[in-house]
């Protein structure tokens, strides 16, 4: 068995309502977290990922070390009690993990299942903590498998192009509605995955300005920076609907935000001009009436994905297909990991020790037919101290991979079966 | 001549039949190429129209605009001019295919009424007859337009509102291009409209001493000049647009066909100039 194990521990938007989420996001970057870690004793490998829907840590850890405590307190440190943060975060070992990391690289946890961002800023995270040197031979295989795993999804099932075609159609719609987007404006309420997809769609399209609306201001400015357009508060919001024309909403509320007399009174101050309201919360932040008011279109996701013909059932179709690629991929790693690359190495290390020592003893032992049988113990001990105290120090050459350290098991394994003389073992990398 | 003059308006009716059949085939397989040909055919067809005014006009001796055919032809063909003067400006796609049917509907009618020549009444004779006739006409070739906007765009709405996409959905042009048009059109077959009321109130005066004698073409006129001041009025300060807008466009083209035909064979007045 490997010296050490996956550990992930996180909270996502399944788990963990938005304002603890909010709380715990890494607003200021990777870094200063990352660097942080390594303080943290134990700890061999690992990187950090953090969107607006989830906050993620992978790890690798000694296999008896038991530092979940530490790192929940690092990750929450005095916002939320301990006892109150046990409630949302999931932590997951060994094949679960790699099975959740899998899960989240194919945007199969996703808040919209088949977005294509999660990826970007998955790889984003492995750039920051690689660059870092907090990444070791074991993630840095785990995250590219993870990476191939979704390109296989994306690839060998439809499931993304049903998150892409959802911000298609709401840009078709909306041209369908306003014709020229030149002149239009966009109201992002939340600043979900899916609603960035959809604002940079009608960016592309020429959208005249963008604006954002966000529980946190701070998460607003960010989001409109990137769209170069400006931020509010949520609490302006019927305020700004005098001044856009579209508004795409994705809050994690469960209530509605928007109410069908808010929007009917900012009707008569817009001159009647069109609204064109994409929910694609769930649950839904807009009144279903909103629709009754002429003038307004409101689109749920559903609606959306009426006008690309793709079901709910054959999106679930393409989401169990690519469940069984994730499943499938999960399981060649999991044998990978087993066998990892120095354990053969090791195996026929101690095989080798132990037989010369075997071998040895037993042609002392013939040769001195009365012994005891406590005496015979003894001389067994004996062997088996001087094979073990000869192997620790190789055996910890091999298995040292430090967390700032490169991937360099090639050569240190070539090294020790050069030493040893181990040419006989197959090598599985 | 008169063999020519016939042979013309034959023409006429053939080239706007097989334009609005090129454009219908357009509609459907939405291929460019035979969009350029219908626009051309249909042309061709407003050129055939203008000569044809033109044969009607030397062999009258008069505008020709006085009998139910003169009057519905003349229709047709300011309808032709404005899409395509419109056309030159901006396009709407496929509203050519709406518009020439239209068209060519009317020339069917106007092909069932009778195209004999009719002496000019003496009280018509007046270079006012051109003036006031021409631009009330003009003002419904583009009152008409607004209507074939009006009628796509209750239908596009309705499958956006529905939520069905259907046939027309992606055949259909944007719900704002449609209203644009129906601002355009309104607003310009308005202005006609009041110069042709103001033309005709002062001719009334030259003709008959008064400039408003309450004749039954001049109430309904005025009642569909109402409507679409309203329209306009409401749209410039409430914001009277999209689908309200385009349910006013079909009202008043309504109050426009009953205008034309209906009080000519319901009501009388000096303006029936039909038998």
């Amino acid at each position: 068995m490997p010296s050490e194990k996956i550990v992930l521990l996180g909270v996502n938007h399944k788990t963990t309502p938005v304002e603890v989420r909010e709380k715990i996001a890494l607003a200021d970057g990777y870094e200063e977290p990352l660097v942080a870690m390594k303080n943290i004793d134990g700890l061999r490998e690992y990187y950090l990922l953090s969107t607006c829907n989830r906050v993620e840590l992978l790890l690798v850890t000694d296999s008896e070390s038991n530092i979940e405590d530490d790192i929940i307190d690092f990750l929450f440190g005095e916002m939320v009690s301990q006892l109150d943060c046990r409630q949302y975060i999931y932590t997951l070992y060994d094949k679960e993990a790699v099975h959740h990391l899998f899960m989240v690289a194919a945007s199969l946890d996703s808040m919209v299942v088949g977005e294509a961002q999660i990826l970007g800023q998955l790889k984003e995270a492995y750039r920051h903590a690689a660059h870092l040197g907090c990444t070791g031979p074991l993630l840095n295989k785990l995250i590219h498998k993870a990476f191939s795993v979704a390109k296989r999804v994306r690839t060998e099932t439809a499931i993304g192009s049903s998150a892409v075609s959802i911000s298609y159609a709401a840009v078709q719609l909306a041209k369908k509605i306003f014709g020229n987007l030149a002149d239009k404006s966009v109201l992002l309420i939340g600043a979900g995955e899916m609603a960035e997809l959809a604002a940079e769609h009608l960016v592309g399209q020429g959208i005249g300005s963008v604006t954002v609306a966000n529980r946190t201001l701070a998460r607003a400015v960010d989001l409109a920076k990137r769209f170069k357009g400006k931020a509010v508060s949520i609490d302006e919001l019927v305020l700004q609907l005098e001044s856009v024309d579209i508004i795409i909403s994705s809050t994690g509320a469960t209530d509605i935000i928007l109410h069908k007399d808010d929007v009917k009174s900012v009707m008569r101050a817009r001159m009647n001009r069109p609204l064109f309201f994409i929910d694609i919360a769930v649950p839904r932040d807009l009144d279903p009436r909103l629709d009754e008011i002429a003038n307004v279109y409101l689109y749920d996701i559903d609606d959306l994905s009426n006008v690309v013909e793709i079901n709910k059932s054959e999106r679930d179709k393409e989401a169990v297909k690519a469940t069984r690629i994730v499943d499938e991929d999960t399981l060649k790693f999991e044998r990978w990991f087993l066998g990892l690359a120095v354990t053969p190495t090791i195996q026929a290390l101690r095989q080798k020790m132990d037989s010369i020592g075997q071998v040895e003893l037993d042609r002392t032992l013939a040769k001195m037919p009365n012994m005891t049988d406590t005496e015979r113990e003894k001389f067994n001990k004996m062997v088996a101290a001087i094979t073990a105290k000869i192997l620790h120090d190789p055996l910890m050459y091999l298995k040292s991979e430090s967390c700032a350290g490169r991937d360099n098991s090639d050569l240190k394994i070539t090294t020790v079966r050069e030493l040893f003389g181990l040419t006989d073992g197959k090598d599985e990398r | 001549m008169e063999e020519i003059n016939y042979l013309l308006f034959q023409s006429v009716l053939g080239t706007t039949f097989i334009a609005a059949a090129a454009y219908l085939v357009f509609f459907v397989s939405q291929n460019k190429k035979v969009r350029k040909l219908a626009r051309m055919i249909l042309i061709v067809s407003g050129v055939l129209q203008t000569l044809y005014i033109g044969s009607r006009f030397i062999l009258a001796g008069h505008t020709p605009i006085t009998s139910q055919h003169e009057a519905v032809v003349f229709f047709a063909w300011a309808t032709t001019w404005a899409y395509l003067s419109f056309r030159w400006r901006y396009t709407v796609k496929n509203f050519g295919t709406f518009v020439s049917i239209f068209i060519f509907c009317l020339l069917l009618i106007s092909s069932f009424s009778s195209m004999e020549f009719t002496p000019l009444l003496p009280a018509l004779q007046s270079l006012w007859l051109p003036i006031h006739a021409g631009v009330s006409i003009i003002a419904y070739g583009f009152l008409s337009l607004a209507f074939c906007g009006g009628l796509m765009y209750l239908l596009q709405e309705r499958e956006l509102k529905s939520k069905k996409f259907g046939y027309f959905f992606s055949r259909f042009p944007s719900l704002d291009s449609l209203d644009q048009l129906n601002n355009h059109c309104i607003t310009a077959g308005f202005i006609f409209l009041t110069l042709g009321i103001v033309t005709g109130s002062v001719w009334a005066r030259q003709a008959w001493g008064t400039y408003w004698h309450w004749d039954p073409k001049e109430t309904w006129s005025l009642i569909t000049w109402f409507l679409y001041l309203i329209q306009l009025h409401q749209r410039l300060t409430v914001g009277w647009r999209g689908k309200r807008a385009a349910v006013m466009a079909i009202v008043g083209f309504a109050a426009v066909v009953f205008t034309l035909w209906g009080v000519t064979y319901l009501l009388g007045g000096v303006h029936s100039y039909a038998k």
